[in-house]
């Protein structure tokens, strides 16, 4: 028996390259894969200057009013989880990526795809958890659309939410404004939404049950914004991906080099023992109520204080710096001096062994 | 949290570095064996903060790299059955075989599942007695006896679907086999931490003796690290070649019997071929023909898969410490952590991938590589 077994059944990817030929899982991880797949075949297809912005939400002008535009599409397995669920989740998400543009979430439309069998309080419990989330947020879910399908063509429930901001006055943060000499904040504790799903979904006793943090950040985004108003050059919420990515991101877009205190990231305990465990890096671990906020060096501390005055910025901390060296790449002093590259993965992170 | 933070204090660190700079005569050259320990060496900055002092060669001990083609190739194989649930740790899903990895296989339709242990795929056995469930058995002594213990429960248990893909490898006959090569650079070793919690160290000494080349037990914070690479140059100064433990927290001399005696009760001692190295003897673990029935290469015959490494690949080199992944003519180019060609490359742990990441810092030029 050989390859050419494998490949009878058709199960064998093109040599030498590793399955090039079709989508991979890594492909959502919002690692490489995820860019590559951006960039070859959406971009080219839909390019316009708008779409080029590829910030959380787009900018677009109607009339003499511009406004944010985002979309997201959430389809996280257990639908409810410590912390949230599903509907919860896909309102947050959206609106803290208009809010990431400095906009203030006004509509939502949401489109669900159910498989057929899922228990209604599962639905009801998820559909009073985003009703919730909106009335929580202040916007008004104004349109949507359901559709079911068979059994085991998905997973419970999909959701799609796309929503509809006011940009604020004289406030314009955006991915490629990071110059060299601003300070990086960020507003709270990361790993938590990451480790509570894999925790939920893997069934993982830890001792300290990991609480996701999803949440509205646009109240936080307009304490930030009162007190340093158009200072604000950059933020961004570490979602799929986690910090690193986030950071990767807006290295490449601004083309600076950043520079992260190992010491100052503020971790959790319990994420950083399931980490431990698990063989992950919780700067890759998504997060769904915090956000990254660039600033002048001479704002870092009144950005800190502004986001600490508020519940969900207590944990707000100064982890890191722009700086003109090593353009385009995100580096870690560590705790003992050392550096090291933080790179974006190529695909999902993957437990180690050892 | 407790036994793990003092073992990261910056400041017991720095000075940590400063002895060992002030110890070392001139530079050594140690191994480190374990892939645990290269990755906190490559992600502190470890071996930047020692230039000049010591040179850490990364040793053969991440059972991504040396986990032979054959194998990947088998557990493809497997993994593409339409009645196999195919079970492993995470990493090996991005190690390329002849033509492509696991994760392929998975988004080819294959039945992929990431386990963190081996008692959690033979749970998955029995909730799907539908279904054939292989878990690839790799690793070291460290992984061995949790592998050894799903067997012997599958037996006791009488479950029937549930095989294991073997390849595991021994750190002993590496170290015999890399100090018996000639061109042999490795002055002295840090040996693996949690091989040694679980086999104890006395197969160690006569390697000591023989060989005059100093071991410490050594285990995976950086404060540790640079412990046991401190008590090694400190060997090395006195001319002194004995078997020392830094990971007295964890590791006596007998090791964990009960863990052993499972080991040599499910598992015997085979040849084995390391991936990038060859056939080294006596260097594997392999089942006992009384467990044979749990054996995946047999219920499925797979023993007539052979395969080659690609020829642009130098692994082995790598592994052995004879060439620098820099120095590599496919580094860079047709391998990245990407299109890995080669092992090496695929994990954080793997001295390609970690040359690879700080080879763009030095080169900020060449950063879109």
């Amino acid at each position: 028996m050989s390859l050419d077994t494998l490949a009878a059944a058709g199960l064998v990817c093109p040599a030498p390259a590793p399955a090039t030929d079709r989508v991979q899982l890594g492909h959502g991880s919002g690692g490489k894969l995820s860019a590559t797949l951006l960039r070859q075949r959406f971009l080219p297809r839909f390019r316009n200057d708008v779409l080029a912005q590829l910030g959380d939400a787009a900018v677009v002008k109607v009339g003499r009013e511009e406004l944010a535009v985002s979309t997201d599409t959430f389809v996280v397995s257990p639908l409810e989880f410590p912390g949230g669920n599903i509907g919860s989740l896909a309102v947050h998400g959206t609106v803290n990526d208009l809010a990431m543009m400095g906009a203030q979430p006004l509509y939502l439309s949401a489109g669900f795809v159910l498989e057929e069998g899922l228990p209604f309080d599962v639905l009801d419990r998820v559909l009073d958890a985003m009703a919730a989330a909106v009335r929580e947020a202040g916007v008004l879910l104004v349109t949507g659309d359901t559709k079911v399908v068979e059994r085991g063509k998905a997973d419970g429930i999909f959701v799609n939410t796309t929503g509809i901001g006011r940009l604020l006055p004289a406030f314009r943060p955006a991915p490629d404004r990071a110059r060299p000499g601003d300070a990086i904040v960020i507003s709270g504790p990361i790993g938590r939404h990451g480790i509570a799903i894999m925790a939920a979904r893997e069934g993982l006793g830890f001792e300290a049950q990991i609480e996701s943090d999803s949440a509205n950040l646009f109240p936080l985004v307009d304490r930030l914004r009162g007190a340093l108003g158009g200072a604000v050059s950059v933020l961004r919420d570490p979602t799929r991906g986690g910090v690193a990515s986030a950071l990767n991101e807006i290295a490449t877009q601004s083309g600076v080099g950043i520079e992260l205190d190992e010491t100052a990231l503020p971790i959790p305990g319990p994420v950083s023992a399931a980490c431990e465990l698990l063989g992950l890096d919780p700067l890759y671990v998504a997060n769904e109520g915090v956000f990254l906020a660039f600033v002048p060096a001479a704002f870092a501390d009144d950005a800190v204080e502004a986001l600490r005055m508020h519940p969900l910025g207590r944990g707000a901390a100064l982890i890191g710096r722009v700086v003109q060296e090593h353009p385009r790449l995100v580096v870690l002093r560590t705790e003992i001096g050392g550096t090291r590259v933080v790179d974006m993965l190529p695909g999902d992170q993957l437990p180690r062994i050892c | 949290m407790k036994y793990l933070s003092e073992y990261r204090d910056g400041r017991v660190a720095r000075a940590l570095v400063a002895k060992i700079r002030a110890a070392a005569s001139r530079p050594w050259v140690l191994m480190e064996v374990c892939g645990g320990q290269t990755h906190t060496i490559v992600k502190q900055g470890l071996d930047e903060l020692l230039d000049g002092a010591v040179e850490m060669i990364h040793g053969p001990g991440c059972p991504v790299c040396v986990t032979p083609i054959e194998q990947i190739d088998r557990a493809l194989h497997l993994a593409a059955r339409d009645d196999v649930l195919f079970t492993s740790f995470g990493d090996m899903l991005r190690v390329p075989g002849s033509a492509c990895d696991l994760l392929a296989i998975r988004a080819r339709g294959g039945n992929v599942r990431i386990v963190y242990s081996p008692l959690d795929a033979l749970e998955l056995a029995r909730k799907h007695p539908d279904r054939q469930v292989v878990f690839f058995a790799v690793g070291f002594e460290t992984t061995a006896p949790a592998n050894a213990m799903a067997v012997w429960r599958a037996r006791e248990l009488g479950v029937t679907n549930f095989t294991v893909l073997v390849s595991h490898v021994t750190v002993p006959p590496a170290m015999i086999a890399l100090l018996g090569s000639p061109d042999n650079r490795v002055q002295a070793f840090l040996a693996a931490g949690h091989v040694c919690t679980v086999m104890g160290w006395t197969e160690y000494e006569p390697i000591a003796a023989k060989y005059r080349v100093p071991i410490v037990v050594t285990g995976f914070e950086p404060v540790d690290i640079l412990e046991g690479i401190l008590m090694a140059v400190r060997q090395l100064e006195e001319g002194r070649h004995e078997v020392e433990n830094q990971y007295a927290r964890s590791v006596r001399r007998e090791g964990n019997q009960p863990a052993q005696d499972l080991v040599s009760r499910v598992f015997e001692v085979v040849d084995r071929k390391w991936r990038g190295i060859g056939e080294i003897p006596r260097s594997g673990l392999g089942l006992r023909p009384e467990f044979a029935e749990f054996d995946a290469e047999r219920r499925f015959g797979l023993e007539g898969i052979h395969a080659s490494e690609s020829p642009l690949c130098h692994a082995g080199e790598v592994l052995r410490g004879r060439l620098k992944p820099v120095e590599c003519p496919a580094f860079g180019a047709q391998c990245t952590p990407e299109m890995p060609l080669g092992a090496p490359m695929v994990s954080s742990e793997g001295a390609c991938a970690a040359y690879y990441h700080f080879g763009r810092l030095r080169r900020p030029a060449s950063a879109e590589v």
